[in-house]
């Protein structure tokens, strides 16, 4: 015996080729160009259509174009542009006051261990407590005038601002400490280069839940008790089952919230422009 | 071989470094020449790092004793090249430099490392490699005495560290600034290092000088000695045996 291992007597078994076999796609596929406003133009539709046909009672919900045709004229007779200013100054006076309290405080907090003692407790325990929980003590204090209403809406956007942005001031890379250590920064510049920038992108996220918030106590506050704004005109067409000025109401709303979050996300893209870097 | 005390960079006696009741520095004497490069090595868990972090200054909250002097112009190289994500790449390499020249400086570094044009980029726009020579050029802008690198190389993908080992050497060719380098790398050790020590137990076990031709070459048997020494101290012996 010469090999202790024989050859194969027989080739291995050829295996049968076809085609490459197309995988089964699990992912979505191709998006569709637009195709996140298909389901509203969906519902606009159906709103029409219900609308057109009469199965829509007017008094449940107004037929699209009277929507629009309200919202023209409460804006030419002035109501509407009126009602608009009063809401806009309220939450953005409010977000104002609320964003440099809240940024204030967690800079105090973020800092130093005496603004940490201080405050980060207090503001985690008004944490615990919803800002809308404290209108009828606000009120007793303020009564129910403007002041009152900027108040909550400031005390409610601070809070956000100061969470997001004291976690982030807190939160700062220790490898970043290091190197500023290593390279000898003094402490203001250390505050300056490394953490201010780095708590930056923390506090662009509580200026953004802060405005979306502004418009949230808002829509509450002015539902309450209010002589004039959008809530205080959508609360009139309520009683008067004016359904169609209560749909320009909430599109007001929409638009607003829209629009101050988009004008945030702007401005967050232009200061923090190292980050669009990051894919 | 130890330099005259008046002419060392780096002088340390007796140095203990203690976390609980470990003893990760049990007593190292080492000194460091200006000008010299040495190569630290060690087993994973030696206190290789821990003796980097103690010359550094970075030991603060680490209890310990022992002497130890070390130059005021330290620069360290990490792992990770750490970079500010939000500085762009001059800004980076001038962070914590102050003086009316010092952006000229900047440039001169960054062109020095071959990153001249890259002044204004965003660092997550760099590859692994140009981030770790942007860390460089901030090492040298600050004209270091001692320069303290801890696995500078570690992260990089094998070309790429062959590309660095020749920058580095070029670099503190030109700048004599005296190194300790931090590595698990024997083959690096000895194309890089004028001397190697290796941290065993807390203590330096093995210190050879290594004098090689220039270029140093892996096929030199001079080369190939000194590697199987070390490995040897590092508690490998490569298979002869089969």
């Amino acid at each position: 015996m010469t090999h202790t291992l024989s050859p194969p007597t027989e080739a291995a078994p050829v295996p049968e080729l076809r085609a490459t076999p197309r995988r089964r796609r699990l992912g979505p596929g191709t998006p569709v160009p637009y195709g996140r406003l298909i389901g509203p133009a969906l519902i606009l539709a159906v709103w029409s259509a219900a609308s057109a046909t009469g199965w829509l009672d007017p008094r449940v919900l107004s037929a699209p174009w009277t929507v629009i045709d309200t919202g023209i004229t409460l804006t030419q007779n002035g109501k509407l542009p009126e009602s608009v200013l009063a809401s806009l100054q309220r939450a953005g006076l409010g977000f104002l006051f609320g964003a440099v309290v809240g940024t204030a405080l967690a800079l105090a907090a973020g800092l130093s261990r005496v603004g940490e003692s201080l405050i980060d407790g207090t503001v985690q325990v008004k944490r615990s407590i919803p800002s809308l929980g404290l209108i009828p003590l606000l009120i007793l204090w303020l009564g129910i005038g403007e002041g009152f209403k900027i108040v909550v809406i400031a005390i409610g956007v601070a809070v956000v601002i100061y969470i997001q942005t004291h976690s982030s001031l807190t939160g700062i890379d220790k490898r970043y400490v290091e190197l500023a250590e290593v390279v000898g920064l003094s402490r203001a510049r250390f505050v300056r280069q490394v953490v201010f920038p780095g708590a930056l992108p923390g506090f662009f996220v509580g200026l953004r839940l802060g405005v979306t918030g502004s418009w949230l106590f808002l829509i509450v506050l002015e539902q309450i008790n209010a002589t004039s704004g959008i809530g205080y005109l959508m609360f009139q067409a309520q009683n008067y089952g004016q359904s169609d000025v209560i749909v320009v109401g909430l599109l007001v709303y929409g638009l607003f919230g829209f629009l101050s979050d988009a004008g945030l996300r702007l401005v967050e893209r232009r200061v923090l422009a190292w980050r669009r870097t990051l894919a | 071989m130890a330099a005259d005390v008046g002419l060392t960079a780096v002088r340390a006696r007796n140095l203990v470094r203690r976390f609980g009741d470990r003893d990760v520095l049990a007593g190292v004497d080492l000194d460091i020449a200006p000008g010299e490069f040495v190569a630290l090595l060690g087993r994973s868990g030696s206190g290789k790092s821990t003796l980097l972090r103690a010359l550094a200054g970075l030991d603060y909250d680490v209890a310990g004793s022992g002497e130890l002097r070390v130059p005021q112009e330290v620069s360290v190289a990490f792992q990770d090249s750490r970079l500010l994500p939000w500085a762009r790449v001059l800004d980076n390499v001038l962070l914590g430099v102050t003086g009316s020249d010092a952006r000229d400086r900047g440039r001169r570094a960054l062109a020095e490392v071959g990153l001249s044009g890259r002044e204004r980029a965003w660092p997550t726009e760099l590859s692994g490699g140009e981030q770790q020579r942007v860390a460089l050029a901030r090492c040298l802008v600050r004209e270091p005495v001692l320069l303290l690198a801890d696995e500078p190389f570690g992260a990089l993908d094998a070309l790429t560290r062959i590309r660095m080992h020749d920058l580095l050497r070029e670099l503190c060719a030109r700048h004599q600034p005296a190194v300790l380098l931090v590595t698990h790398d024997v083959d690096e050790a000895v194309e890089l290092a004028d001397r190697i020590v290796v941290l065993e137990e807390g203590r330096i076990g093995l210190d050879v000088r290594v004098d090689l031709p220039e270029p140093r070459s892996h096929r030199d048997p001079l080369f190939q000695s000194h590697r199987d020494r070390l490995l040897a101290a590092l508690g490998i012996t490569e298979g002869v045996s089969s």
